[in-house]
């Protein structure tokens, strides 16, 4: 055989070598420790305590007792004369059940403050899918999304990277709260405006993650003002309305919206998903609802490049028409929430941490500025490797979640046992310990 | 400002009535522009409704007069990208018309004997019996882990490697093995598991090209193409023409003069997009065509993209051979060779969501790995098909009677077309004939081959999918799909497509 001449090896596209996947910051670079020294309460008791993972897994007996009480779910019913259609659907209209099930726990969880249209939802394989959507479907390359910090760092990839689409952030602050103001607003547009970019939307997560607290109706209010204002979208993302630990102290953007009469509605569009307060991320489940038909028809024709398998519609149709078992699961759901973040908040209380006051999420936004060495991210970063390398807890730091105040960190709690966020307690007593005897 | 175009042309080629011209022109401009802004800011008086011009909106049902207030939505004036408003557009392809009238008024041969016969879907129906059979009898285990009957829903609940588990990659790469005669063996550190085959398209083209660039694909192509590579990508498919006279077959002359000629305009190629076994013709690419293929993608150091979708969907007594399986024996230069597959039509479980990437460069894994998160396959979903497909016993059965009951299907099917002058092209893969009725056509063109099968689609009440559909540059071809129906009904369809061709009315209705 001939000796092969050294050829330019051949291309890639941007897309598939930019780094807007982000997978080298630190919000990952902690994943990676914790995979490579996972804590185990018994064979690796030293290890790495994931907490930077906001998965809910403190319901999964009310799942698995539903399932097994109710095997038509999983299989799909006596003869299986509903198998040959279900493995032959490939609409992208959904299963009719499926999305009347969807609307329904939606309602259910608003306390039946706002309906839903069963018509208007559009299913998509998780949230992650819905959101990078809906920004194909609301802003051309080029064009800028707006979004409150500190956001989910994943927001990065899932906003930009295929589509071109660029973030501009609306900084938010602990003056009060890090709630979003009209005045940030309008500097972030402008600061669009002087970039050239054209503002499409305006993105926010309620309940907030990572702050874990939901938005107040008066923000709520300025902010789908705004958006009228400047004629731009609304997209909120509320994965987390569920697990919210009060049932009343959550005012979905939907409310809003019916407390106006549904005018200048479509532009708002609304993301859920079940993989936090059902706790099931590995079943891929997300959907768009949206107030604007042509963004309906055209999110259906997209969802083709993610359709949630019709086995994974049937069950949960079943699952979740199931009103007791869905009513108890809300209910329950919430109270062991509650009793985590409880938990969580006195641990660090004792130990001389403060964290922001909040009411939903599967985590809490802690304060660590007092420890900083300066108030700058570099300082943060340092504070964030030594949690991680020494006292051997990964939590995600704010400035990988765009936060302008340095300090602020991430933390998880419902993806654990109880034993295992007593040991984290301990291992930050101890932490803080140390450096009050060293101060 | 359609209007400014016939001033322009008026004056170009003489130079001092331009600028004579063009101050009108361009003051002509802004006074539509001034108008066309005030006109969309004045405040509607009554509530939006949803515009029903188009018939994709008319899907939205809206089922109770309360519905009405909380769901009422309107287009608005809020302005969605020019991606969106290109995909919002009403479906004018015959593909996707037909598919949406077969569904709307499907056959039944009790119960609904006038309905639309569905021969537009390729979809695998013959062996379904097996499948729930196998279905029944293992489902609880497989779905919910036998850990002594405990039910184990952490293992599916949680986050799991967005590109699919180790289980059923394992699983995958064994079935996709055995489906292609065992002559090649697949790596599961070089799959990546997606939601069907339509993202593992989209996301490769993703992979290899940039807005702008261009794919060649050999015609006639599965309209689904257009979609999957074009919608968000931005990327262009460029068609290379095969004709009748060679079967349909690809040729290297060909593909080469599609090349230049459109380097020449300024577009860059990134890769080949091939079809094996070929969707709609059926036929298989040989070794040597395969090997051809790869040289010409060297010499002009692009990308192949080979769907094998239908590689367990032989019918005929050609042997299908894998691109997977032409690189082994060559053993170097693999990395621009991408391969995608899925369960969709050698399994029949398109609404499971299973597609494969299948590729041996390590940077477009990379890449592709963490584009699965926008869509993964779901996770209870992987738990029984890693059962079903490690049931190598019930694979085994599986596979030999699909591909008798298909061979049976195709051979009844191609001589009922045959009594009826109806000829096919040579094929032995698919769950599809392509049959020429060029003959049948009132004139040879895309405006006659579109007017038979609106006549066939609204007269003979079949739908088949029309050449003009698939680029075919042949008028007059149309791809019937056989898989969807059972024996009993081909003679219907025989007779309704003689109803269909002896009609001699155009109806008012056609698009």
């Amino acid at each position: 055989m001939a000796i092969e001449i050294e050829k330019p090896s051949v291309g890639l596209s941007k897309v598939a070598v930019s780094e807007t996947h982000g997978e080298d910051s630190p919000y990952f670079a902690g994943w990676k420790a914790y995979d490579e020294n996972p804590y185990n309460e018994s064979s690796n008791p030293s290890g790495v305590i994931q907490m930077g993972l906001a998965e809910n897994q403190v319901s999964f007996d009310l799942l698995e007792k539903y399932l097994e009480e109710h095997s038509e779910a999983s299989s799909w019913g006596k003869g299986a004369p509903g198998f040959r259609e279900n493995a032959l659907f490939q609409d992208y209209h959904g299963l009719k059940s499926f999305r009347q099930a969807m609307a329904n726990f939606m309602e259910q969880i608003r306390g039946g403050r706002a309906r839903f249209d069963p018509d208007r939802i559009v299913l998509t394989a998780g949230a992650t899918a819905a959101n990078e959507l809906l920004t194909f479907i609301l802003a051309d390359p080029g064009d800028a999304l707006l979004v409150p910090t500190p956001y989910y760092p994943g927001f990065d990839r899932d906003l930009r990277w295929r589509t071109g689409v660029k973030i501009v952030p609306i900084h938010c602050d602990s003056s009060n709260n890090f709630q979003v103001t009209p005045e940030a607003m309008e500097a972030a547009y402008r600061c669009a405006e002087s970039m050239n970019l054209k503002v499409r939307g305006i993105l926010i997560t309620n309940p907030s993650n990572p702050l874990g607290a939901t938005i107040q109706r008066t923000v709520l209010e300025q902010i789908l003002d705004f958006a009228t204002n400047k004629n731009i979208h609304l997209v909120s993302d509320e994965i987390y309305s569920g697990s919210t630990f009060s049932s009343s102290e959550f005012i979905s953007i939907a409310e809003v919206l019916e407390t106006r009469g549904y005018k200048d509605s479509e532009r708002v569009h609304i993301v859920y998903s079940l993989s936090k307060d059902l706790g099931l991320p590995g079943f891929r489940v997300g959907t768009i609802y949206s107030y604007n038909d042509k963004v309906v028809t055209t999110a259906r024709r997209m969802s083709s490049f993610t359709l949630i398998s019709s086995q994974t519609q049937h069950l949960l149709a079943c699952m979740l028409s199931n009103k007791e078992f869905s009513e108890n699961y809300i209910k329950t759901n919430r109270e062991r929430l509650t009793r985590r973040y409880d938990m969580i908040i006195n641990g660090l209380k004792t130990a001389g941490i403060e964290c922001l006051k909040g009411n939903a999420g599967l985590f809490c936004w802690m304060n660590l500025s007092p420890l900083l060495e300066e108030p700058t991210r570099e300082s943060e970063l340092a504070l964030w490797k030594v949690i991680l390398n020494e006292v051997r807890l990964n939590i995600s730091p704010g400035s990988s979640c765009h936060c302008s105040e340095p300090g602020w960190f991430r933390v998880c709690f419902a993806n654990m046992s109880e034993q295992t966020l007593e040991v984290a307690l301990k291992r930050i007593h101890k932490l803080m310990e140390q450096r009050r005897r060293r101060n | 400002m359609r209007l400014i175009v016939p001033l322009q042309s008026v004056v170009q080629g003489r130079g001092g009535l331009i600028f004579g011209s063009l101050i009108p022109c361009a003051l002509f401009y802004f006074l539509q522009l001034y108008l066309k802004r005030h006109r969309s800011h004045n405040p509607q008086s009554s509530p939006p409704s949803p515009t029903l011009s188009s018939p994709k909106l008319a899907e939205l049902t809206r089922t109770s007069s309360r519905s009405n207030l909380f769901s009422r939505g309107s287009n608005g004036q809020v302005r969605i990208s020019s991606r969106a408003i290109s995909i919002a557009k009403p479906n004018d392809s015959p593909y996707y018309i037909g598919l949406e009238k077969a569904s709307e008024d499907p056959f039944d041969r009790f119960g609904n004997p006038d309905g639309v016969i569905q021969l537009g879907l390729s979809e695998n129906r013959l062996c379904f019996d097996l499948i729930e059979k196998w279905i029944l009898e293992n489902l609880k285990d497989s779905m919910m882990g036998s850990d002594d009957g405990d039910l184990n829903i952490n293992g599916i609940a949680t986050y799991q490697p967005f590109d699919g588990t180790l289980e059923l990659k394992l699983a995958m790469a064994g079935f996709m093995s055995h489906i292609m005669g065992g002559a090649v063996s697949f790596e599961p550190s070089q799959m990546v598991l997606t939601a069907g085959a339509t993202p593992a398209i989209e996301t490769l083209c993703f992979c290899l090209a940039d807005q702008g660039n261009a794919f060649l694909v050999p015609t006639p192509y599965y309209p689904g193409f257009d979609r999957d590579v074009k919608f968000r990508t931005g990327v262009e498919l460029i068609p290379v023409h095969c004709r009748s006279t060679d079967n349909f077959t690809l040729s290297i002359t060909a593909l080469d003069q599609a090349f230049n000629q459109t380097r020449k305009h300024g577009t860059k190629i990134r890769g080949i997009l091939l079809s094996n076994p070929a969707n709609p013709v059926g036929n298989l690419l040989s070794r040597e065509m395969l090997h051809a293929i790869l040289d010409f993608a060297r010499e002009k150091n692009i990308h192949i993209i080979s769907d094998e979708i239908f590689a367990g969907s032989i019918y005929g007594d050609e042997e299908f051979v894998s691109m997977a399986e032409v690189l082994d024996s060559e053993g170097f230069d693999k990395d621009r060779v991408h391969i995608v597959y899925g369960l969709s039509k050698d399994l029949s479980l398109p609404g499971f969501r299973v597609g494969v990437i299948y590729s041996f460069n390590e940077n477009v894994l990379a890449a592709a790995r963490k584009l699965t998160r926008f869509s993964s396959v779901s996770a209870p979903t992987q738990r029984i098909l890693v059962s079903m497909l490690s049931d190598t016993r019930f694979i085994e059965e599986y596979i030999k009677t699909t591909k008798r009951r298909v061979r049976n299907m195709y051979d009844l099917f191609v001589a009922g077309l045959k009594k009826l002058n109806i000829r096919c092209a040579d094929s032995s893969a698919g769950l599809y004939c392509w049959a020429d009725m060029s003959k049948l056509i009132s004139s040879y063109s895309e405006k006659g081959e579109l007017e038979l099968w609106d006549k066939l689609l609204n007269v003979g009440k079949i739908n088949v999918t029309p050449g003009s559909a698939c680029h075919c540059i042949e008028p007059g071809w149309f791809r019937c799909c056989f898989t969807t129906i059972v024996e009993e009904d081909i003679p219907v369809v025989m007779e309704r497509i003689q109803k269909a061709v002896k009609s001699t009315t155009i109806l008012s209705n056609s698009s």
